[in-house]
């Protein structure tokens, strides 16, 4: 059997497909710890980038009725990009370990240049279990820094935890090889 | 071969998929991470091996995307069929397709989109397809039209099909195009060009096909769109 299909950049136009309203993973009624996720997304040369297709998947809290786990959102033309969804909880390691994963949520970035995806974690500040965290722990400080969101308190009603993203160089984001 | 749902899924085949560094891209110069990227210590966990349910009833298909302008949208009318399936040859079914495409002049309806062809009132140039049991799919549309893109002098994309597709897990997200035969552009495109495995390329472009083709009314083009496997690979299964 062949092997998988070729990635290809999804390319400036992919805003054909977006429905602002899924930024919000809350958006089919959720309830419960409802935050903002906020972030701004530069490349190489510190520069915006502006056309963006930012995935949120959250195997926490598990699916329902009214709760996808999914989030799609596109960033503006300063880079910026805001998911409202629900605060993450544990999640259980890999299948035969019994280590919990810290709280954390699957961010996929998609972008004209982006041959095939970027993906990475967000993890949040103050969380106990961050410290054992199987892919936290194997990473040097900075490099973990890069994957954890930090409180910037009430935004438009809402707590909100920031997490930036640098695609290339200094502070680059830990993206992971899935 | 394990194939239980919590199998992980199975890494790239060695040069099937593209680099993010590809020279000649010019985009993926300044957006491409410089480190390696990191495995994840333990494996694949619950965060990649589940992925989104996508239902039709809570996102409807939208299978004709000459349908909003009454199917009165401009060019060649065209069929798209094809399977969605794993490593293993295995229907995957449930999956959700998005598609977006430029109209039959090479336009999108996008306000960034400045090439100087007409937009067409009657096509948007988006829809959305699931797989069915036998990972079956199926759609109407206008053959895209080329358009120019200022990667390089005299740049022009190949007539194209933009796809996105969700499997079972997270770790399968599979955004990718799809080419027609024949197509001259083919061999200057740099975006298709990325990927080093020559038949993998060679999948990305559709096959014309007979048996989708619809007399009196539009050509049918067939298109399988292969997911990660997973599991060990046979390759791997065999070995002592
Ligand atoms: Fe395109």
């Amino acid at each position: 059997m062949p092997a998988a299909t070729a990635s290809q950049t999804i390319g400036p136009y992919w805003h054909l497909l977006e429905d602002p309203s899924w930024a919000d993973l809350t958006r089919l009624g959720a309830v419960g710890e409802r935050i903002a996720l906020i972030g701004n997304i530069t490349d190489g040369d510190g520069v915006p980038v502006s056309d963006a297709c930012v995935e949120l998947w959250q195997a926490s809290p598990p699916a329902s009725a009214d709760w996808d786990g999914f989030g799609r959102a596109a960033t503006d033309v300063e880079g910026n990009f805001r998911f409202v969804t629900l605060k993450p909880g544990p999640v259980p390691g890999p299948p035969g370990a019994n280590a919990l994963q810290a709280p954390h949520g699957a961010i996929t970035l998609f972008a004209r240049g982006l041959m095939i995806h970027l993906q990475t974690r967000v993890y949040f500040e103050g969380e106990a279990l961050n410290k054992q965290d199987p892919l936290l722990a194997s990473l040097e400080p900075a490099r973990q820094a890069t994957l954890v969101a930090r409180p910037e308190g009430e935004r438009d009603g809402l707590p909100s935890w920031r997490l930036d993203i640098r695609l290339q160089g200094v502070g680059e984001t830990v993206f992971l090889d899935i | 071969m394990n194939q239980a749902s919590d199998a992980p899924f199975r890494p790239y085949a060695p040069g099937s998929q593209p680099p993010l560094d590809a020279a000649d891209y010019g985009s993926t110069q300044k957006r491409h991470p410089i480190s390696a990227l990191v495995r994840l210590p333990g494996g694949h966990t619950a965060t990649e091996l589940t992925a989104p349910r996508f239902s039709p009833a809570r996102y409807p298909a939208f299978a004709d995307l000459t349908a909003p302008g009454g199917g009165k949208a401009l060019g060649e009318r065209i069929i798209v069929a094809g399977r969605v399936l794993d490593e293993d040859g295995r229907a995957v079914p449930g999956v959700m397709i998005e598609l977006w495409q430029a109209n039959a002049a090479g336009r999108y309806d996008h306000t960034r989109d400045q090439h100087d062809a007409p937009c067409d009132p009657h096509f948007h140039g988006a829809g959305r397809v699931f797989s069915d049991e036998d990972g079956r799919y199926r759609f109407i549309t206008i053959k895209p039209g080329a358009y120019p893109w200022r990667n390089h002098h005299n740049a022009w994309r190949p007539n194209h099909i933009h796809y996105s597709l969700f499997g079972s897990g997270f770790a399968q997200r599979l955004v990718t195009q799809m080419y027609f035969p024949g197509d001259p552009l083919l061999a200057f495109d740099p975006i298709f060009n990325a990927t080093p495995d020559t038949a993998a390329r060679a999948r990305l472009v559709a096959g014309f096909d007979l048996d989708v083709t619809q007399p009196e009314w539009a050509l049918g083009y067939r298109f399988d769109v292969v997911l990660r496997g997973r599991g060990a690979t046979p390759f791997e299964e065999g070995r002592p």
